[in-house]
């Protein structure tokens, strides 16, 4: 059981941490989220790179169009068809069911922040939900592009154990519902690119090494031609925030999951990892001054500061991370600094009650505008020195 | 600028980029017809201006009006997916079957055939909901006409299949 490798979240509540959010009530239940996702306040053998694993299923009904061609009734048909589903499994997958026309933008910022909803799910206006099992761990959005992506998310380098329960769930939605397959192309997808397997691995690497010995450009060159996606912290169209890296497939047809799973874990993690290392190494060798110098600036800048903004914030944090991978700082756990990787954004950033003299509440989020002016800078400064202020 | 079809070794003439995905298309005209790309007939640079003129006019090459325009089923025309990227519907890929076999296996580096998983019953999938609702309708029945041996066997079929729905 790969759970022994989790760290126990109790450990690090601290008075930054209010026990729950709150989301909007369904049906009978409020929906409240825990204060960061489980998966990244781990610490496992290669945490120093690999931040987090996932592998996502595409499927659609037949029968129904896809999303994009279906009327709103239509979605929401497929909407009441899979709440009904029998689809939780024995474990820990009670399934929160959230209605994002329903949810207000704050929530759903909050989801997409959390990796459980990706940006075009969050900006569209159409009739669409997301599942998420108690652990959060694993999340399925209903008419997105297609009419289910469930993906699982686990800390560090887990994508079999990943795979494996996103094939648990999917199995359970095959025996009850009909799910469109073609003899020769495999599971349809609205996006032909997408068909086959119609599966999206990919891991999220935190590589500041390669960032600073401009070593990234040979890395995206490297993945194109073994046909990967690089893309940033939030998916498609996402900058490189804080230095991560999401590394995913782009072939869904022609190899089967396990030959594709074996070649993620078996060859292009490990060699992006080994690379990433080399770059730190390199890094230490040129001149360690200079790099004690640069975390040491970024530690003492978010000790301080009395005004953060995101980019400012995500720039040193991931400094402070690359520090303890390095072993230079010794004082900070880890999980701290990967939680407030998530605390800092916009919609989370109003969900703590930092020991702040401006205990009013932020201006909420709208919409997907980044809302980032002084009070919130002043916010998040005030929330990042107390969580590192020894 | 002598890029050869990527399909045979003529000179292409229809160049497709995809900045964002990085994939180039190159095809000769023949190909291209085929993948479903509007192709001028004319080849002097000179004819241009006239075809431009022309393009109005329903005068498609045979070979593509062969080829069905619109989906039967959601009615989604392949002009639309040349414009989005997206079909309407399953049955759109029976439909624009001869155009997405270029498509998919240039997006596929040549693949075009699917390997690995498949659903567990794809051909006989049993809605275990309906069939749920239905036996307990069916219960219901039993129960007011009094017919209890009956009713208790509903009954534990229903609990069997419940515990099945649950694994």
């Amino acid at each position: 059981m790969t759970r022994t490798r989790w760290l126990d979240s109790s450990n690090h509540r601290t008075p930054l941490d209010p026990p729950l959010l709150g989301l909007p009530r369904t049906g009978n239940r409020t929906v409240k989220l825990k204060q960061t996702g489980p998966w990244i306040e781990h610490s496992g053998p290669d945490a120093d790179v690999v931040v987090s694993s996932r592998a996502r299923l595409a499927r659609n009904l037949s029968g129904l169009p896809f999303v994009n061609q279906a009327t709103d009734s239509e979605k929401r048909e497929v909407l009441q068809l899979v709440q009904t589903l029998p689809l939780a499994g024995d474990r820990s997958e009670a399934l929160l069911w959230i209605d994002l026309q329903q949810s207000t933008p704050e929530d759903r910022r909050l989801l997409f922040e959390r990796h459980l909803v990706s940006r075009q799910f969050l900006e569209s206006a159409s009739p669409r939900a997301v599942a998420i099992a108690d652990d959060e761990q694993l999340s399925v959005m209903v008419n997105e592009e297609d009419h289910l992506r469930m993906q699982v998310l686990l800390p560090g380098l887990e994508l079999e154990e990943a795979w494996r329960r996103v094939v648990e769930f999917d199995r359970r939605l095959e025996k009850n519902a009909d799910i469109a397959v073609h003899p020769r192309w495999g599971y349809l997808t609205a996006c032909p690119t997408n068909v086959g397997t119609a599966i999206r691995f990919s891991v999220m690497l935190h590589l500041p090494g390669l960032r600073l010995t401009n070593e990234l450009e040979r890395l995206r060159r490297a993945s194109n031609d073994l046909d990967l996606a690089v893309r940033g912290f939030y998916g498609e169209g996402s900058d490189s925030s804080g230095d991560f890296y999401q590394v995913s497939n782009q072939l869904t047809l022609g190899v089967s999951e396990t030959d594709l799973l074996a070649t993620f874990v078996g060859e292009i993690v490990p060699r992006i990892v080994a690379y990433e290392r080399m770059a730190r190494d390199i890094l230490v060798e040129r001149n360690a001054t200079l790099l004690e110098d640069r975390v040491h600036r970024a530690l003492g800048t978010l000790r301080s500061a009395r005004l953060l903004a995101i980019e400012e914030s995500m720039k040193h944090l991931s400094r402070v991370r690359l520090g303890i991978a390095l072993g230079l700082l010794t004082d900070i756990p880890l999980g701290t600094v990967q939680r407030l990787f998530l605390q800092v954004q916009p919609a989370h950033l109003r969900r703590v009650q930092p020991d702040s003299t401006d205990d009013t509440a932020l201006e909420p989020v709208t919409e997907d505008r980044l809302l980032d002016d002084e009070r919130t800078r002043r916010r998040r400064a005030d929330l990042v020195r107390s969580a590192l202020s020894g | 600028m002598n890029t050869k079809c990527d399909h045979c070794d003529k000179p292409a003439e229809v160049h497709e980029i995809d900045a964002i995905k990085g994939v180039h298309v190159h095809l000769c005209r023949e190909h291209a017809v085929e993948a479903g790309f509007q192709v001028p007939q004319g080849a002097p640079v000179t004819d241009l201006l006239t075809q431009f003129a022309t393009m109005q006019a329903p005068t498609q090459s045979p070979k593509r009006a062969e080829k069905p325009t619109a989906c039967g089923t959601c009615g989604s025309a392949f002009a639309r997916f040349r414009k989005t990227g997206l079909l309407g519907c399953p049955d759109c890929y029976e439909a624009f079957a001869k155009q997405l076999d270029g498509v998919i296996a240039r997006s596929q580096n040549g693949a075009s055939n699917h390997t690995g998983r498949v659903p567990d019953r794809s051909s006989a999938i049993i809605d275990l909901q309906a069939l749920r609702r239905s036996l307990i309708e069916e219960l219901d029945r039993a129960v007011a006409s009094e017919q209890y041996e009956k009713a208790a066997s509903l009954r534990d079929r229903i609990h069997t299949l419940a515990s099945d729905t649950a694994e």
